[in-house]
């Protein structure tokens, strides 16, 4: 019991909150606000846990998230006529998860001898070979088109496609990881991999496998981008190149800086940010103009605060911060 | 944690903001407004309030309030606004979206929404209505392949061309044009090998490499590029010295390629072509139209693009229909679904009527890349071919033998 009364009060109304929230929400915040701006979230962690506590700014966890996707429809059942080995969901999602972990695992052994802008460019480079290659692959992710026809199962007859128990699927998923992120990055591997992030060589000089503890960041991150992967291919119905777009991992990349990089809830606000601007900007002005005021407030909020909203949050209340309550970590050095 | 709370706040003002007036009647446009093909949206929305202005945004007796959405020409991105638009805005009726792929994905969400009704935009991928069309998905402007009705024949006869090479983007829609170009193409004895045919990307802007590959032993090369990537082969392969002559896509030598600056337009006069549109036509019903386009916006193209005409005669035969049932949708639409079915109305191109599967029988044109008066460039009308139907007259089982539109169909060699 006394972990659980250690959780600030702040944490149990903002899941009471979230819990409740599809009460009043119509299908569209249920699902395109309240769901997706979740699922957003959990790509965007995994940019957090690579970026916040291992200071390596991936932008292939996207393409990561992509590819597990991908293993659905592949392994799955699809409407294109291409592939589609008919595997169940009890099969295909493990699989999704695994491709999605290894392939992030892999970029990591390729991206790990860098630092800074030159793991950033490998990273890029790695996003935009998959984008292409997916985009001119047609016996196996059928180019331009992806693939249609993508639905959540219905594990004992339970359909988990309807608005309301998606939202809560995707709830737990992002609770779980958020959770598991907090475990992880308070654990001796989290902070093996904040030391590797302050200092490399001491940590080396003290014994351990650099490269071996960035891979392994590199291969959980990856299975988070994955869970998140599978619930935008469930989520869009269907995935294609442009889901793995350039431009969609640079929007991962915004969520992560404007959410904050110091804490896991900051790729979800982040993310709930993104989303609300993204659907609703074009309401607020000119129909030619949204994207500019899209980007504005994304300059607005780096400007002012580099630590993205969590940061201003904090600037707003200075002393919300209990004493006996060390920082989390001394803030991303990319 | 705080913040949570602040933003969900706002979300709660927003939901309670976003209740309608039951008398206003909410009619959702959806068009590429961002990247390559952000021109062709632009014009697209022109139609739409060109349609709207006609009735005064008003119809069967109710004001029309317009919703508009942008998209990034990705399927993903069409769903997600116009399930917005319909499920948050509250709008029953929706037109759009405008490029191929869009449609065939707004297709599969209209069957998620059978009380709402879609009527396309400019959108012309074959499949969107030939296969498992979607009950409340109506298409009054033509596709792909039924643009380039009698194209295929009039190169091979007049021209005498023989053989060509496409270049292509790599979709639905240019697979449904080349399709439209190549079958009677081909028919007749004509060639595409395999080997020059060039399928890019949308948004592609380097065609150095395309442009090298092109043989030399083709009479002409069939481009179906929409937008800026048009406008970057076109000045690109002049400025490589390219000789051989083009036939163009419908949205190859649209106004909203034709009306761009630069030195690639000296070059293309004479590029025959087929569409929907053409801006030269005498008939008094477009003269009409283009008066009007002109009066009312005037900055923009010289004369309607195909994309203003697509998303006018949508918008148009929705608003028709609603003052038919007297603006009246309390039966989740299906009044208003029965009315458009059976529509039947002349647009500033012809009369157009529905076929079974809710997609558009309409006169289309031939065309020529010609310089106007004001040299601006213009599709000069060389023939009009009456009543295309989707099916290129044969019976629906029989046209379904032709198998799906591909990079492939037909193989031609």
């Amino acid at each position: 019991m006394s972990a659980l009364a250690r959780i600030p009060p702040g944490w149990w109304a903002l899941a009471a909150l979230l819990l409740i929230y599809p009460l009043p929400a119509n299908d569209f915040f249920t699902v395109q606000i309240g769901a997706y701006s979740l699922i957003l979230g959990v790509i965007a962690l995994s940019l957090m846990m690579l970026a916040g506590l291992g200071g390596m700014v991936s932008l292939a966890q996207l393409s990561a998230a992509g590819l597990a996707a991908y293993t659905l429809p592949i392994f799955g059942a699809n409407t294109q006529d291409v592939l589609g080995l008919g595997f169940s969901a009890w099969v295909t999602i493990p699989l999704a998860l695994l491709a999605g972990a290894c392939f992030s695992a892999l970029v990591g052994l390729i991206a790990v001898r860098t630092a800074g802008i030159y793991m950033i460019m490998i990273t890029l480079a790695v996003a935009v070979s998959v984008f292409f290659f997916t985009r001119q692959n047609y016996a196996v992710f059928n180019g331009f088109t992806g693939y249609a026809g993508i639905a959540a199962p219905s594990p004992f007859g339970f359909d988990l496609r309807r608005p309301l128990p998606f939202y809560y699927l995707c709830l737990t998923v992002a609770a779980g990881l958020l959770l598991a992120s907090v475990y992880v990055s308070r654990s001796t591997f989290g902070l093996s991999l904040q030391a590797v992030r302050d200092n490399p060589r001491r940590v080396a000089a003290l014994g351990y496998s650099v490269a071996l503890t960035r891979v392994y960041a590199f291969f959980l991150a990856g299975l988070i981008a994955a869970a998140g992967g599978i619930l935008l291919a469930w989520f869009n119905g269907r995935v294609s190149p442009a889901t793995i777009g350039v431009d969609v991992a640079i929007d991962i990349l915004v969520i992560a800086v404007i959410g904050g990089l110091r804490h896991p809830i900051g790729p979800f606000i982040g993310a709930l940010a993104f989303v609300l601007l993204e659907n609703f900007a074009i309401d607020l002005i000119d129909r030619e103009r949204f994207n500019t005021l899209i980007g504005l407030a994304f300059l607005l909020i780096v400007l002012f605060s580099p630590d993205g909203l969590l940061g201003l949050w904090e600037k707003i209340r200075p002393n919300r911060r209990r004493p006996n309550q060390a920082p989390q970590s001394g803030g991303a050095k990319t | 944690m705080k913040s949570k709370l602040v933003l969900c706040a706002a979300l709660a003002a927003l939901l309670s903001a976003s209740w309608a007036r039951a008398e206003e009647l909410k009619l959702g446009a959806v068009a590429v407004l961002e990247g390559a093909f952000a021109v062709l949206g632009q014009d697209s929305m022109r139609g739409v309030e060109l349609a709207l202005r006609e009735f005064d945004y008003s119809t069967g007796g109710r004001k029309i309030v317009l919703i508009t959405g942008s998209t990034d020409a990705s399927p993903d991105s069409a769903v997600r606004v116009t399930r917005k638009i319909v499920e948050q805005d509250g709008a029953p009726i929706v037109i759009g979206p405008l490029s191929g792929s869009e449609g065939i994905a707004i297709r599969d969400y209209a069957r998620t929404r059978p009380e709402a009704t879609f009527l396309n935009g400019a959108s012309a991928a074959q499949d969107t209505t030939l296969r498992a069309p979607a009950p409340n998905f109506f298409r009054f402007s033509t596709e792909g392949a039924q643009w380039m009705a009698g194209l295929g024949e009039y190169v091979y006869q007049e021209k005498g061309y023989r053989s060509v090479a496409v270049l292509a983007e790599d979709y639905s829609f240019p697979y449904t044009q080349v399709f439209g170009f190549l079958e009677p193409f081909c028919r007749l004895g004509g060639k595409a090998p395999r080997d020059a045919r060039f399928y890019v990307p949308i948004g592609n802007k380097d065609y150095s490499s395309v442009i090298a590959a092109l043989p030399d032993d083709v009479d002409a090369i069939f481009v179906a590029l929409g937008g800026a990537d048009a406008v970057n082969f076109l000045s690109q392969y002049e400025q490589a010295g390219g000789e051989l002559p083009l036939i163009g896509g419908s949205i190859t030598v649209d106004q909203t390629v034709l009306g761009s600056k630069g030195r690639a337009r000296d070059f293309i006069i004479g590029t025959p072509s087929g569409g929907p549109v053409s801006n030269t036509w005498d008939d008094p019903r477009w003269q009409k139209f283009v008066a009007a386009y002109k009066a009312a916006f005037p900055d923009g193209f010289p004369s309607p693009s195909l994309f203003a005409h697509a998303y006018y005669v949508n918008t148009k035969a929705a608003l028709l229909a609603l003052n038919e049932i007297g603006g009246d949708l309390s039966d989740g639409g299906a009044k208003f679904r029965q009315t458009l079915a059976a529509l039947e109305f002349e647009t500033p191109t012809g009369l157009v009527r529905l076929d079974e599967r809710r997609n558009g029988v309409a006169d289309v044109f031939l065309t020529e890349v010609t310089e106007g008066p004001s040299g601006n460039l213009l599709n000069k009308t060389i023939k009009v071919i009456p009543e295309v139907s989707q099916t290129f007259g044969l019976p629906y089982e029989e046209f379904l033998k032709y198998g799906p539109v591909s990079r492939e169909n037909p193989a031609c060699e």
